[in-house]
Parts: structure tokens; sequence; C-alpha cells
């Protein structure tokens, strides 16, 4: 299956190797390279190269590429949701996923990656039972390592890797128990000029957050499950529970996890949080251009839209923009020729404006065609689908929980056409 | 420091002295500045009696490792480490000998005895790793040893280390392939194996040794099904992926009779079946019933629909390789229906990292192309965004661009028209070619593509410019008489245009259709003459081609420019082009010495060109299996194992029958117990899928599910022997029931209209009685299944069951199981897990009882396509109402005659043509036209056949056989079948005679485009509530004076349409005549011929002659021209 491992960083620079199998010579990457090179934008290069003599899958995280190298044939997306589950695995260990962080840790991500694959083959991948091998470094275990020789390895085989619940290790214990549940919705969608919505859907995740003594059953049941129309789950999730009776019951993993992830279905309308007036237009006389959004709340459900923001791309002939904002900030960055507005609290009384001029390169045709918007937003305690959680009930344990639930709604692929 | 300067240090090994090392690594790049002294002191800390100094050595070797820098030389001085009691230093050791025991190997013997130690431990932890590691030392000498230790591991008694058994098996092949029997061995006993933990592992192997070896898979063919959704995910996908492969050996394609519904490309593939039905046509009249009956109905394998159906939870998980994996093996195994449910999921996919959403493109990309109505739902999820990487923008384009159909197409060209105007040109380009492919494919927008395409022509940018010019000369080669002014304005942006390819799509152009632009072209040839030596080859290839031909057209104006273009051509420095100019002089110029050719010449040069049909590059990708590497570069990948075709017949199904241990003797003494018992295990197929649609449902699944798991202890008793570990996992049985059910209820609507539902559902008074039996019923299936498989088909026939011994059998159960429960230590959960364990183990056995053809003697039609017969059958046996036998079919003297050819256009030869409303048995798809010629002239007519049809995509025709001779005065008839795919668009083609050719076309009323089925009054009002909506349409209407009785309506709905009477509830199920109501309401069933959609027609009659006409259909264009139509026949 996966024959090696190859961590390159944002410069072109292999930092890591890993091999499972026989060794094979780093310059195989010289392939990936070329694509990279030919590619220009990194997210541009091909997840699957095919080489001579090997084929390279490769995936883009926080700034490194995770290149694999194959010799036979497997599934591509075996490989690729493999090397995401290596880069959540580092980011579970040490917080975030990059390159200083590895190269500070180049042990234990070695020694991790020995554990995840044998021979190729995913073998253990579950976060809880790689914790149970390997402990996550934390400055105490190092300073009691240091003092007393002890490691960082352990020596009795993950009860996870046995257990019919792989993902929860046995004997957890907390002073306080507590389960918390964050129902986050992102909308995607694409308006048109005219603010008509071409294509709008929300997709919903529930993060959860447990720390519960022993092992706990927990069922979560929701006001209105008919509004969920496409699911994914946490294997934890017992599925035959959810198709008969429309609720989740499951024993969780320890700490944090993504139980679920959700389609609201279609035939809901989406509810578009805010409308935006825009006019973008370029002269042909003279090297101007005018620039002006206006941005008002739509259906907010009676919340207030927090942490806006407007990104535009503009046209590579864009040199400078000369703005005034009613409200918030921008920023014009030259070189990227990105412009961001970052308004913040979006008051109902006093709308948000940004207008004023934006200098073209001398020269330049006109560009013809508008940038588009892209929209970021939140709105606390309000899940935009109207998904509502009814109850949590733990079985299995005798203790009194401390739930919680919080609601949340976001801008996902939010995008006006101009 | 930067990294780069760290890596160019390990390349030249000891330079840049004094650089800060990160990772704390002094051993590596400054410190030592020669060769020889290199990591000596690492040597000093590994010899030294501490372990943390030995830890700290050994973190730094592997630091040295994971940068890819040579630590080969301190091998000796690790390997003394190898029995090291520090657990992290012993794994840091083992680390270092898998790395580089290769490049030592006489050294790496030393650490052998240690494993060999560590694989009698008893920690299982300490035993698996010994074995990793042994099995991870690549050093060929050991083979014999590595062998030893996998057989012993196999059978050993943690489940953790049989899975690393597994995992050694293809290590150890990769080493020495000799092995490959004894591993063959070992792999055969590790997939008998009953845990979740060994069963990914071990396919794995099984793939990577003998993926031929498909037999060992039989056995353990249900058990995987089963135990697939418990294990690991990584081991899901390999599973799927290998029994996708597995069934496509051993079960038969279940959309066989669709297969013929699939695009006309695909005939070829169907020849044979063709050729067979050709016979068939000749005695249709008289033989058509045993026509039919050579057609064998399909009946699904139960274990074929196990797989399905333990598969599709899986389209759930997180994981997308497991999605893709579930969504390959639905798209190759499934039935066309089911096909359909893995769209959402892939759809779902979609949202995730941007390298995922490109594999997940790549594969739907190719699905749309065979099934595009699955996506079309999802259709807006493929509109792109500016910020989608550029890879992926094109990818959803080609899914668009292969969803775009008639009715969506303009949805997509106002999509397509904001793409245009985007920043990223690659995409625009992308675009264009888009917008040219749908022009081609969908008729009626291609004029309106052409004018978009015209206006991008004054597009700033070149490229834009370029690309629109190429796709714009595809798209005149269809109509180019229309279009000369395109032509003349593409001719004149030869001046500007630079883009080679774009100016040799222009030269081509002008000098195919010069006789429509005769006076710009020879203008041209001048500008191009005069610019020749400057251009590129692919341009300089088509001024000559320009030259020769306004040569042969325009001799007088252009003699002079061709022979300068020729002499010019004659000195190029390409020899493509040298070559090509002395070609075509030779050709064009008559010499003395050129030949016979040169009087060819214009037929050479002008011959009509056939328009390029633009196909999606994803066409027939799909002989690569799914989500595969291969399918996704279009190449195959070495380790590929091509999907096989369907089997023509299935191969013997018992292969996969597990024998069961029994527990219970006495059950297998006696031999007529033994059959009653197996009649009874069939009694569940039907007991089960009536209980689910019946009314009594949801106070039967409870009890049902309450009754299986109790039944679960017995042959757990059975199994009692295996591991420990096996009884730990498991999850509640009432869930697994419940799902079951569950999945049963949708698939049993899916197959509604199938007529062994329906005849089930006539059982149901049977079947009630019966439904308290059903609480014996998974016990006994355990036990027929350990009985000889052999006879389970000969016992059909009996179908009385002993109640009294189930309920004997019931109570046994009943304390055995509490037994059972009393002697586990912790209570509630051992329990539990039996259940599951048992209830998946029923499920395959239970399935196996499907397999059995059903008892009742009416349910042989499985497949829509036999409805007609069925209806047929059903008047010949004169079901006692008298308004069902006329109404269900119409009498053929209502069938109305079309014209086709006039006698006078058709000198003499008329041709009339009517829907005859039979199956057209070579396609079922298929709408059979009959077709009577008359030849009234005075002389013969020969050779009557059909040529040059012309359709619109996706339409077929099936010609009728040619008529060799039509004496004067004779009439002959013939039938053809056309698939109009449910649309009312005509089929044009040339009718020919010996002498002469005809232009004619068929375009049928929408009431053909249907056929009869067989619908129950309940079945009807299901399906219309189903069908509400959009879907509905409803009209008043006053009846016609004469058409107010029953019978008038029914005659002239049918007359209509295609469709068949529903028969009345009260006619049917009450004995004693009920006096029919006051206002009737008459129901009328249908499906499209192409794709089977319901069309449900309802009449209800009012006060005075007033009618409510209501028209069920998923398509709605039918079903508005149906409404129409009816209404005509009711009022008029």
């Amino acid at each position: 299956m996966i024959h090696s491992l190859f961590l390159i960083n944002h410069s072109g620079d292999i930092f890591l190797e890993k091999h499972w199998k026989s060794v094979i010579s780093r310059s195989v990457c010289d392939y990936f390279f070329e694509a990279k090179e030919k590619a220009v934008e990194p997210e541009n290069v091909p997840p699957v190269l095919q080489t001579p003599h090997h084929y390279l899958i490769s995936i883009y995280r926080g700034k490194l590429f995770f290149l694999s190298v194959i010799q036979t044939e497997v599934p591509p997306l075996f490989v690729i949701e493999f090397l995401h589950r290596v880069a959540d695995t580092i980011q579970d260990y040490f917080g975030e996923c990059s390159e200083g962080v590895i190269k500070d840790n180049v042990v234990t991500v070695y020694e991790l990656l020995e554990e995840m694959l044998d021979n190729g083959f995913p073998l253990a991948t579950e976060s809880n039972v790689l914790k149970e091998m390997i402990r996550p470094p934390t400055i105490l275990r190092s300073v009691v390592n240091t003092l007393t020789g002890g490691s960082n390895v352990g020596d009795t085989l993950p009860t996870g890797q046995l257990s019919n619940v792989p993902w929860r290790r046995a004997g957890v214990k907390y002073t306080n128990n507590e389960a918390y549940f964050d129902v986050i919705e992102e909308i995607d969608a694409i308006l048109d000029k005219s603010g008509t919505t071409v294509f709008a859907e929300i997709q919903g995740v529930i993060e959860a957050c447990v720390r519960l003594t022993g092992m706990p059953d927990l069922t979560l049941s929701f006001m209105n499950p008919r509004l969920l129309d496409d699911v994914s789950f946490h294997p934890c999730v017992r599925f035959k529970r959810w198709e008969a009776e429309r609720v989740l019951s499951f024993i969780p993993p320890d700490g944090n996890f993504t139980l679920m992830n959700y389609h609201v279905s279609s035939q809901n309308l989406v509810a578009i949080p805010v409308y935006v007036k825009q006019s973008i237009s370029f002269f042909e006389t003279g090297p101007c251009g005018r620039l002006d959004i206006t941005i008002g709340p739509k259906q907010t459900m009676g919340k207030t839209v927090e942490n806006m923001m407007v990104t535009i791309h503009m046209p590579k002939a864009v040199l400078s923009a000369n703005l005034t904002a009613t409200q918030g900030n921008y920023t014009y960055d030259i070189a990227t020729k990105v412009l961001v507005w970052d308004i913040g609290k979006l008051n109902p009384q006093k709308l948000p404006n940004l207008r004023g001029s934006l200098s073209i390169q001398a020269g330049t045709p006109k560009p013809e065609e508008n940038p588009s918007l892209n929209i970021d937003l939140k709105i606390q305690q309000v899940a935009i689908s109207g998904l509502k959680v009814s109850r949590l009930d733990m079985y299995g344990e005798k203790y009194k929980p401390f739930k919680g639930v919080k609601y949340l709604t976001k801008a996902g692929k939010f995008q006006v056409r101009t | 420091m930067s990294a780069s300067s760290a890596f160019n240090d390990e390349k030249g090994g000891s330079s840049s002295v004094g650089e800060p090392e990160y990772g704390h690594d002094p051993a590596s790049g400054g410190i030592f500045s020669s060769d020889y002294k290199r990591h000596d002191d690492l040597k000093e800390m590994l010899d030294s009696n501490k372990d943390s100094l030995k830890l700290e050595a050994m973190k730094r070797i592997v630091a040295m490792i994971a940068r890819g820098k040579n630590a080969s030389d301190l091998f000796p001085a690790v390997v003394k480490n190898v029995a090291c009691k520090n657990i992290e230093v012993k794994k840091l050791v083992y680390v270092y000998l898998v790395r580089y025991a290769e490049e030592q190997q006489d050294l790496a013997l030393l650490s052998i005895s240690t494993f060999q130690r560590g694989l009698k431990d008893p920690n299982q932890l300490i035993r698996a790793s010994a074995l990793r590691v042994l099995s991870s030392i690549r050093v060929t000498i050991i083979v014999p040893i590595m062998m030893l230790a996998i057989k012993e591991a196999a059978s050993d008694m943690s489940p953790y280390v049989r899975k690393t058994a597994a995992h050694a098996i293809p290590k150890l092949y990769s080493l020495d392939p000799e092995q490959k029997d004894q591993l063959i061995e070992v792999i055969e006993k590790l997939l008998a194996d009953k845990t979740t933990l060994v069963a990914g592992s071990v396919v794995m192997a099984f793939e990577e040794v003998c993926p031929e070896r498909i037999d060992l898979i039989h056995k353990n063919y249900r058990k995987l099904c089963n135990l697939l959704i418990d294990v690991e995910e990584w081991g899901q996908v390999v599973i799927i992926n290998m029994l996708t492969r597995y069934a496509r050996t051993q079960f038969l394609n279940p959309n066989i009779n669709e297969s013929l519904l699939e695009e006309g490309a695909d005939k070829t593939f169907y020849g044979s079946d063709e050729d067979e039905d050709e016979d068939e046509e000749e005695k249709e009249k008289k033989a058509e019933a045993t026509a039919m009956a050579k057609r064998k109905p399909y009946v699904m394998d139960p274990d074929h629909r196990l797989l399905l159906r333990n598969t599709k939870p899986l389209l759930q998980s997180r994981n997308a390789a497991v999605v893709m994996a579930v969504a390959q093996l639905y798209f190759h195994l499934a039935p066309k229906a089911e096909v359909g449910v893995i769209a959402k999921a892939l759809v779902r996919l979609l949202r995730s990292h941007s390298e995922v959403q490109y594999v997940v493109l790549q594969n739907v990309a190719t699905m749309t192309i065979k099934r595009r109505g699955m996506f079309e739902p999802y259709l807006k999820s493929f509109y792109i965004r500016s910020t989608d990487p550029t890879q992926i923008k094109v990818l959803k384009l080609e899914v668009l661009t292969n969803l775009a159909n008639e009715t969506n197409i303009s949805t997509i060209l106002r999509e397509f028209q904001t793409y245009i105007k985007s920043m990223d040109k690659d995409f625009v380009a992308a675009t264009i070619q888009a917008i040219g492919r749908c022009a081609t494919n969908i008729g009626e927008v291609r004029d309106t593509c052409l004018n978009g395409l015209v206006q991008l022509l004054s597009n700033r940018d070149e490229l834009v410019v370029a690309e629109s010019v190429v796709v714009i000369k595809k798209l005149l080669q269809m109509q180019p008489e229309k279009h000369s002014d395109i032509i003349k304005h593409m001719a004149k942006l030869i001046d500007n245009i630079q883009v080679p390819m774009a100016r040799a799509s222009i030269l081509w152009l002008i000098g195919e259709y010069c006789e429509h632009v005769p006076k710009i072209a020879p203008d041209v040839l001048r500008k191009m003459a005069k610019s020749f030596t400057n251009e590129e080859d692919i341009v300089k290839l088509q001024i000559i081609n320009l030259a020769a031909k306004l040569y042969l057209t325009n001799s007088k104006q252009t003699k002079l420019l061709t022979q300068y273009v020729l002499n010019l051509a004659k000195y190029d420095q390409n020899y493509d082009i040298r070559d090509r100019a002395r070609f075509i002089r030779q050709l064009i110029v008559p010499t003395e010495k050129s030949g016979a050719l040169s009087k060819y010449a214009k037929k050479l040069f002008l011959a009509l060109k056939p328009a390029p049909v633009l196909e999606s590059p994803f066409k027939d990708r799909d002989h690569f299996q799914l989500g595969s590497l291969s399918h996704l570069l279009n190449a195959k990948a070495g380790g590929y194992q091509e999907l096989p075709d369907w089997p023509e017949a299935a191969p013997d199904p018992s292969v996969r029958n597990v024998e069961v241990k029994e527990s219970v003797p006495e059950w297998t003494k006696c031999s007529s117990r033994e059959k009653r018992k197996e009649k009874k295990v069939e009694k569940p197929f039907y007991s089960d899928s009536e209980g689910e649609s019946g009314p009594t449902e949801s106070a039967d699944s409870e009890s049902d599910s309450a009754s299986r798991s109790e039944s679960a202890s017995p042959s757990e008793e059975s199994r009692s022997a295996s591991e420990s570990e096996e009884s730990e996992e498991g999850s509640e049985s009432e869930e697994e029931e419940e799902e079951e059910q569950e999945k049963d209820k949708k698939k049993k609507k899916k197959e509604l209209s199938k007529p062994v539902q329906e005849s089930e559902s006539e059982q149901s008074s049977e079947e009630e009685e019966r439904k308290h039996e059903r609480k014996s019923k998974p016990r006994v299936q355990t036990k027929s299944d350990s009985e000889s498989e052999s006879d389970e088909e000969e016992e059909e026939s009996e179908s009385e069951s002993s109640q009294s011994e189930s309920e004997e059998s019931e109570s046994e159960t009943e304390v055995r199981k509490k037994k059972k429960a009393a002697e586990s230590k912790p209570p509630l959960k051992p329990v539990k897990k039996e259940n599951k364990k048992e209830s998946k183990k029923e499920m395959s056995l239970l399935d196996l009882d499907d397999f059995n053809p059903a008892p009742s003697p009416q349910v042989t039609p499985v497949n829509t396509f036999l409805s007609n017969s069925l209806v047929t059958d059903l008047e010949g046996l004169s079901l006692s109402d008298s308004v069902l036998a006329p109404a269900t079919i119409a009498p053929s003297s209502a069938l109305k005659n079309y014209e086709l050819l006039h006698r006078i256009t058709g000198e003499g030869l008329s041709v009339e043509y009517c829907f005859s409303r039979q199956p057209f048995s070579p396609d079922a798809n298929m709408v059979a036209v009959q077709m009577q010629f008359t030849n009234s002239a005075t002389s013969e007519a020969k050779n009557l056949h059909m040529e040059d049809v012309k359709l619109q995509s996706g339409m077929r025709v099936k010609e009728f056989p040619e008529i060799e001779l039509l004496p004067a005065g004779e009439t002959a008839t013939a039938v053809m079948g056309i698939d109009f795919c449910d649309s009312t668009q005509a089929a044009n083609f040339q009718l020919c005679t010996h002498t002469r050719k005809f232009f004619v076309s068929i375009q049928p009323p929408v009431g053909e485009l249907m056929r009869p089925i067989f619908l129950t009054e309940n079945e009807f009002k299901k399906e219309q509530g189903q069908l509400m909506g959009m879907n509905e349409i409803t009209e008043k209407l006053t009846l016609d004076v004469k058409c107010r009785n029953e019978h008038a309506i029914v005659q002239r709905v049918t007359t209509a349409a295609n469709l068949s009477r529903v028969p009345c509830g009260s006619d049917k199920e009450c004995s004693p005549p009920v006096p029919p109501p006051k206002h009737p309401v008459h129901r009328f069933a249908g499906r499209t011929v192409t794709s089977g959609s319901l069309v449900l027609v309802t009449v209800a009659t009012k006060e005075e002659g007033g009618a409510q006409l209501t028209v069920n259909c998923e398509k709605m264009v039918i079903g508005t021209m149906l409404v129409k139509d009816i209404l005509l026949a009711l009022t008029q």
C-alpha cells in the first residue's frame, strides 16, 4: 500500500521521510516538484501523479505537503484520507500541524508514523489508541521523564485496540463530569448580481467535548430530526438506532471529537442572514474604478451578526484602493490583490458601507470581469436551519453529568457574484 | 535556521561547521568535522549503562533517520541494545533495525534470537511487536523463521497477534514469493477468523498475495458481509473492494433485463442478445408466450442482496474512502433503481478537503455518463465558486456538462455565462469547450450557443477568442450552410488572431466551406501566402490545404497563388510540410504522369466530412473499477485487478453455505422434521416483507426483534468454544434488527411495482396466520443451514409448518438463555453481545431462503417488462369482473393508424404505421411500431429498408428487417422498435427502396410512450401519495355525452394512452358483488417505456357528466401532455 512518506515544506524542502517498506530515494520527489512548479498555486498541484515507477499521492495541509509514494494499485481516497488522518493526529498531539512543530517533535512524529502504518497498511489510527501507546508530550511529563528516566512509550497493549469501542480507553476518571455539544452550521451560498440566491445549502457539524467517567452511554435527541437530510457519523454512533428512531446513541470517545456531520435537506429554504448591495465598476476612460458596498441584515432570527468580513480578490490590474468605510477597517494587499474589509458587528440601524475609488495600472485595458465577494460572518446562539437538540440522556453510569449545548451559525463558502 | 541549509549539509556530510542544528542533534552536521570520527559520541552513549543516555542517543539517531541521513555505520552499536530492558529504547532500536537490516544482513542476524524469544512472551503486545519487527526485517535468510513465526501467530490466542500475523504475510511474500503456497494456507486459516480485528488485515493479505484465489472467499463471504460494519475503516475499504470483485464473478447482472436500455453505443456488447431476439421476432405472434418464458426472470441471489444491504449504512461513514468504496460497489453491483442512494453521499464528500473533492469528482464524472439521472437533483452542488482550485473547477465543469439535458440546459448555460467572465483563463477555455459540447449534444440550444460563442470572438483576451474559434469550427461543421456570415466574420479575424490552433481552424473552415464565401476565400489565401514563412507548422499545413481546395473549386483566381504556396512549402524546414506539398501537387495539378488519382482529387479534398463528436474524456472509463487508482489515471496501475464481467450463468450459490456445528443433536435426527424445518425457513421471506408493508408492521417488528434475540443463545453455545475476545464486541441486537427492517422497507418501496410483491400481498391473509409462527424462525434457520443445503430447493412445495414444534423449541431456548445469562458474570453486556452476533449470523441464513423460488404459482414475472403478458394472462383467466377484462388491453381495432408515406409521394408505395402496444421483444425499452407497406404501383418494390436514422440524443431505433421483395399490389408488415427516451421527439429516417429514398418521420403520441402495468388499488393509492405536488396535474372537465358510462370512459382512456385499468377494490376482494358506487372513480396505471416512471391516471366522475382528471407522473412533461390527450379523448 503506502510505501513511503515525505513531508515537504512550502519552499520545497523535504524535512522528514519515513519508509514502511524498502527505502525509496527522495529523488522520486523531483516529479512532484516539477508538477508543483507547473501548478503555480499549491492548491492546484494534482493530488495524484504518475511517475515511471511510482505513483505519488499528496495532500496540502497547513502549508505542508504530505507526499506518499505508492507502487501498486490502491484506492487514491484511501491514501488521501489516511494522510489527512496523519495531519489530524499531529494536530491533536501538538496543537498544530506545522513544520516547526514537527521538527521539534521529530522522534515522536516518527514513532507515530511507525505505529500508524504497518507495511504500508493502517494499523492504529484512532488517536485514543495512539495516545496510550505513545503519550503526547506535556511539560509535566517531560520534566518527570528527565528526572526519572521514564518514557513516553506505553508498555501494555492499549485497551482500545482490542475492545469493541476502540475509540474509548478504559478507566477514564474525571472529578467534573461534563459533556458539551456545539452545533455549528455553515451556510454555503452563491448569490448573483441582483442578490437572488443561485444556490444555498446548510452544512452542519456537531462537535463534542465529552469528559465523563467510566463507560457512559449517551443518547442525544433532536426536536426536529426531519430537517437532517444527509448525515455522516463518528464510528461510535449506532447507525441502526438513528435509522429507526432518529436519535444519536453512542458511547463517546474521551475528549474532543466530531460527533456527526449533516446536510439540511434542500427542500427547506435557506435563510440568508445578510443582504449585500454592491456596485463595482471600472471605467473605460481614465485609470480608475469605483466600488460601493453596503451590507445589511436580512434573516437573522433576531440575533446580531458578528465577525462580518468581506474579502475580494481584485483583478490583477488594480493597483490600489482609496476607500472609506463607515464601519470597520479595510486593507488592500497589493501583492496578492486581496481587499479585506473587516466590519465586525453588524449594526442594523447604521448599515456599514464601503465606498471609494480603485486605481488601475495605466495602460492596461479595463478588467472585463468583476471580482466576486466572499463573505464571512458569525451568528451566536442560533442554528440557522432551526435544528434544536431536545435532550441528552446518559445511561450506564450513576453520576449526574453537566451538560451543555451551544449553537453557532457561520458563513461557509458564501459568495456574491458581481 | 532554514531547512534548506540543513539538507545541504546532509548531502555534504560534514560541511558548515558551527551551524546550530535543530532538534538538538549534535551528531549531524557541524560538530564533527571529519567522517571517521563521526558518531563517536553516540556510540559511547549507546555503550554506556545508563538507559537515559541510550535513550538520548537513540532519539538522535532516529531523528537522523527521519531526516533522511545515513546512520548505517552505527549498526553494530545499536544492535547490541536490542535486548535492552527499557521499552522506549527497545522500540527505537526496532525502528532502527527495520530501517537498516537490509543493508547489514549479517549483523541483523544477531538480533533474531531476541525476537524469537519475544514471540513466546506472555504479553500479547510483546509477541505482536516481536513478530512485527521480525517480519519487517528484509533478510532472505530468515524466511523459514518468519514462516514458522507467522504460522504460529496465526493460531495465537490473542486476535491482536493474529492481526499482526496477517500483516506479516504480505511482507514475507514480497521477500520471497516462493512461499506463496504456504502463505495461502495461512490466509485461508485467518480468513476463517471471526473477529473484526483480523478481517481487514487478512483480506489485505489476500489481495496482495493471492487475489485470484476467489474460491477462498466462498465460505467466508457471508461472515465478511456481516462483520463489515464493525471492521475498522481501513479494513472496510479493502474488504468492500474485494467483495465487489467477488460479486462480479458469482452473481448475475441485476440489470440484465434493463441492460438493453443502455445507450445505443453499447449495442455490440449486447449483440448476441439481439441475434437471438431476431428469431423470436419472426415467431413473435404465435409464440410470444414461450419467448417470454425463455427469458429467465431475474432473481437476485440473496447473498448479493446481503452484500448490498450490509454495505449501505457505510455510506454514512466519516471516512471518505469507505464512502467511495461503497459507492463504487453500488455502481458496479446494484440494480439500476438502487444506485441512486450513493449520489447524496458522494455529493457530501464534495465538502471535504480539495484532494478528496478531486478524486470524488473524477468518479462522479464517470458515473454521470452512464447514470445521468442519479446526480441531476444535485446539479447545483456542482456549481463553481471563484475560489475553487482550477483542477476542481474543470472537473465540476465536466460533471455539469455531462448532466446537461433539454430541461436543465438553460440553467446550465446561464451558469456558464458567469464562468466565462472568470479571471482564470484556463477555466474560461474549459468553459468554452463545455459550451461546445452542450451545443453538439443538445440540438435545441445549438444556435444560442453559437451566437454566444460568436460574441466571444470580440473578447479582448486572445486565448478566449482562440478557444471559441476552435469550438465554433466544430459546431459549424454540423450545419455550415446556415452560417456563412459567421464564416465571413471569422475570415476577418485571421488578421488579428495569433494563436496557431485558432488560425488553423479558421483556415480549415474557409477551405472547407469556400463555396459559401467565394469572394473572401481567395483573398485569405493571398494574405496567408504572404505570411506563409512566418507561420507555425500547423498553420502552414492548413494553408496548403486551403490552397488545394481553392485550386479545385476556383482555379482561375487561385492557380498562381497555389503554385506559389506549394513552392514555398517545397523548401520548408519541416518534412511533413514538404511531403504534404509534394503529395498535393501531384494530386491537383494535372500532369501527364499523374495517374488516375488526380481525377478524384475533388472527391478526396471536398468530401463531406462528418461533424466531430465531442465526447467526454470520461467516457468508458468505467471499465476500470471506480475509485481505483487505475480509474483516476485512466491507465492500468501495477497490481490492478480487473473487474470481471458478469457471468452468463450464476455459479453454484451453495458454495457459500457454511456448515455450522450443531449443538442440539436431537434436531438432526429425523428427516421428516428436517423437511418441515426447511419449509419454515422459507416463510420468513414472506412474513418479513409482508410484515413490513402490512398494517400490523409496528407492533410486529418489536416482537420480532425480541424473539430473534432470544433465539440467539443456542448457536451461541455452539460457538462458545471460540475465543473470549470475540464475545467482547458487539452492540444491541434490537438496533440491528430494526435497521434490517427499515432497510427492507425501503427496498420494498422501490420494488413495489414488481409483481413478486404483488402476489405476496395477495397472499396476505395466509401470511397473517403465520405471523406468530415467525418467532420460531431464527433458530430454525440456524438449524436448516447446518442440515444439508442440497435439497433446499426441492422443499418448496411442502407448506404446512409445525406450530407445536416451534413453540417447544422456543421454550427450550428460553431456558438455555436463562442458564447462559446466569453463567455470564457481567449480567447485561454479554447477553447483548451474543445477541448481536447471532442476529448477524441469522441474517445471512435468512437470506439463503430468499433464494428459493416463491411457491405461489402466479409469481413468475419479476420484471415490469413482462407485465403486459401478465395482464393478458389475467384477462384469459377471466377475473370475475366484467369491467376489467375489456379494459385491460385495448382491442386492436382501436389502434390508430398513422400515415408514414403517402401513396403519391411514395410513387405508389404507401406505408402506414400503428403502435401495436405489444412489448417489443428484442428490447423491452422500445416502443413497437408496426408498419404496413402497400405497394400500389405497377412495378415491384425491392429491398425495403431503413437508412440514415436521425435521432435526438438518447433515442435508439431497432430497424425492421429488410423486406426483399414487395410485388405490385401486395401488402407486407414489419415491426420496428423505437426507444423514444420518454419524449415525443420524432424519429427521422429514410425509407429506402431499391430506387428511391423517402424522408419520413415517426412521432409518437404521448400515450404510446408507456406500457400498462398491473397495480392493485392500494398500491395505486400508495404510489399516488408519493407523486404529489409538482408531479400531479388535475383538470376538471365535462364528459362527452356519449362517454358517460364506465365502459366508454375506460375505452377512451385506454385508447388515448397505453395504460391498464386498476381494478376497483370492490371488484376483487368482496365476493358478494357490491352495487357500484354512484360516482365511480376509474384508475389507470402504466410505466413509461424507457425510464419506467410510473404514470397514474385517475378519472373521478361527478354529477351530470362532470369529472376530474388527475395524472400523476414523475415526468412532468409527459404528465402535462397526457392530460391534454386524455382530456381531448374524454370530451369529444
